[in-house]
């Protein structure tokens, strides 16, 4: 398997195939769980250490799984990690493994996480793969938390709401209220809002991605 | 919005029937509905088309030049007129601005430009202004005015003006004193209290000869403007006598059935959006199924979903959700009333 260097893993996994935004993988927690920028980081983060794990885990055993009963290996060794994360965010954050509530086992089910051991890790060694499940967890945290913080401050005016349930008691001063006397825009937390937001972002990257590409074309 | 029949067989006859000259016609026909409007809840109707016109006008002008089309060709066709007519005339009177705003914004920007503009939406582009406000702000939708209330034409244009900015009253009244709830309201609180039928309809502040007070006038103004389109033939009989008879059939069946729970024929006709919904908005040639079959399908499903949410629903009236709905399932009701191509048997159609 050909070598890949290390700054293409990082410009992949954060942009050029983005999880949330060019693969669309996991949309399931991004949509569900981004109604707040605390919710989507703390997912998104939980997601990050799933795929890191697993990715590093997969990678050591590649060669001495069969193709025919890969997938099932996966999955389980997916699967434990979950429990592993789920276990320990109900120790230390209780009140953040409330809010997020099913979505937390749901990592298991998460295609990216699947799609990464299948299409990454089971290819390469262990510190690209570790290098990898990092950038593809931070490029679907970065998302998930743009968009939760866009639909909290639209929905409902601040930003941060609950940061104590992540950083502890001395979060407290986080928590934004950016509009005093805000009504609050209904759309926005619900689940039609979370589509329309990933929209307006995935439009937002393809603007971007179509300056990019007119800027190194036009030199030339 | 209302096209004649574009797509039905191929030696196409050329009217006259230019976009432009249509969309005129749906503004003009929608005058009347305008002035009885503003006769029975007074300025605050004036202020709404004020505000949604200078919207939308501003919102089709800025998504154009977006998508680098020709501005003014974009404005001249009326449409966006049309559907800032159609959001002011059903938002409650006196709405604030940023309410007007947000609504105009989401139904031209969202509704329409983002599929692709105007022949590409979906979705009619008032009936999603409509939406999007009715479940992101349930407290300011509710809130219409009581009718014949003299507050509201003593305010005047530039009284109504100030208020929807500043929400504040030029003198001292509070909102309570202008607004109440609208009879299809009053009716659903009223049963919810099991109260019967004619306890909530005697009840003279609310509900006047047929139905709502103030209302009954104002969905027959919409008649009439319907009534000239369908006259000046911008729009056919098909799809606003289907949504009328089978809403009024529905609406028979059950009052015959239990009179002390089901509101009458009439009054479901005259009350909410029916009128409005029946000639100006289940005739959208764009959003609203091609064939005469189709068209009948499209309506009669519109009409009992009103018919199910203003009984058995979570909201007062339904016209809005019930015509996204059937938006929704437009293509498919094209799809399965395809009009049988000239020398081709109905059996020969492919899957």
């Amino acid at each position: 398997m050909a070598e890949i260097s290390y700054r293409q893993i990082v410009a992949d996994g954060l942009w050029n195939n983005n999880v949330a935004f060019v693969q669309l993988l996991g949309l399931c927690p991004l949509l569900a769980v981004s109604s707040t920028a605390i919710n989507g980081l703390g997912l998104g983060m939980a997601t990050t250490l799933v795929l890191i794990a697993s990715n590093a885990t997969i990678s050591i055993i590649r060669n001495w799984v069969r193709p025919e009963i890969r997938i099932p290996v996966f999955v389980m060794i997916i699967a434990a990690f979950v429990t592993a994360i789920e276990l320990s965010m109900s120790a230390w954050f209780y009140e953040l493994y409330r809010v997020l509530g099913i979505f937390i086992p749901l990592i298991v089910t998460n295609c990216a996480i699947l799609g990464r051991a299948e299409a990454f890790a089971s290819r390469q060694k262990i510190v690209p793969s570790i290098v990898d499940g990092a950038m593809m967890g931070i490029g679907f945290t970065i998302p998930l938390f743009i968009l939760g913080a866009l639909r909290e401050i639209s929905g409902a005016g601040t930003l941060f709401a609950q940061a104590h349930l992540m950083f502890g008691e001395g979060a407290h001063w986080l928590t934004m209220t950016l509009f005093p006397d805000y009504g609050g825009f209904l759309l926005a937390i619900l689940p039609p809002g979370a589509f329309i937001g990933l929209g307006l972002l995935i439009a937002l990257k393809n603007i971007i991605d179509a300056r990019i590409t007119a800027k190194n074309s036009s030199p030339k | 919005m209302k096209l004649p029949q574009l797509t039905l067989s191929s030696p196409h006859l050329h009217g006259d029937a230019a976009l432009d000259r249509l969309m005129q016609q749906v503004a003009i026909a929608l005058i009347p509905a305008i002035a009885v409007n503003m006769w029975v809840f007074g300025w605050g109707v004036i202020t709404n088309i004020f505000i949604t016109l200078i919207v939308s006008l501003g919102s089709e002008a800025i998504a154009v030049a977006l998508r680098r089309r020709s501005v003014a060709v974009a404005l001249s066709d009326y449409s966006a007129v049309v559907t800032a007519l159609l959001l002011g005339l059903t938002l409650p009177p006196l709405s604030p601005w940023w309410l007007l705003v947000t609504g105009s914004v989401a139904a031209i920007i969202f509704a329409k430009h983002l599929y692709g503009g105007l022949g590409f939406n979906p979705f009619n582009p008032a009936m999603v202004g409509f939406v999007v406000l009715l479940i992101s702000f349930p407290v300011e939708m509710t809130r219409w005015q009581a009718p014949f209330n003299p507050v509201a034409f003593d305010l005047g244009f530039f009284g109504a003006l100030t208020y929807v900015f500043s929400g504040h009253l030029p003198f001292d009244i509070s909102l309570d004193a202008l607004t109440m709830a609208t009879p299809l309201d009053h009716l659903k609180t009223g049963l919810s209290l099991q109260h019967n039928l004619s306890e909530i309809r005697s009840n003279t502040e609310v509900f006047g000869m047929v139905a709502g007070k103030g209302w009954e006038w104002a969905n027959l103004a919409i008649l009439a403007g319907g009534l000239w389109l369908l006259y000046q033939r911008i729009i056919t009989w098909h799809a606003p006598v289907t949504l009328l008879v089978t809403l009024a059939t529905t609406a028979l069946i059950f009052n015959l059935i239990d009179p002390a729970r089901y509101a009458d024929p009439l009054f479901h006709l005259l009350s909410g959006g029916t009128i409005l919904g029946a000639f100006f908005i289940v005739t959208d040639p764009v959003t609203g199924a091609t064939s005469v079959k189709g068209r009948i399908i499209f309506a009669a499903g519109v009409a009992l979903i009103v018919y199910i949410i203003r009984n058995w629903g979570g909201f007062p009236d339904g016209i809005a959700f019930a015509v996204l709905l059937m938006n929704m399932a437009a293509p498919t009701i094209d799809y399965y009333t395809r009009p049988r191509v000239i020398g081709h048997h109905q059996e020969e159609r492919q899957p």
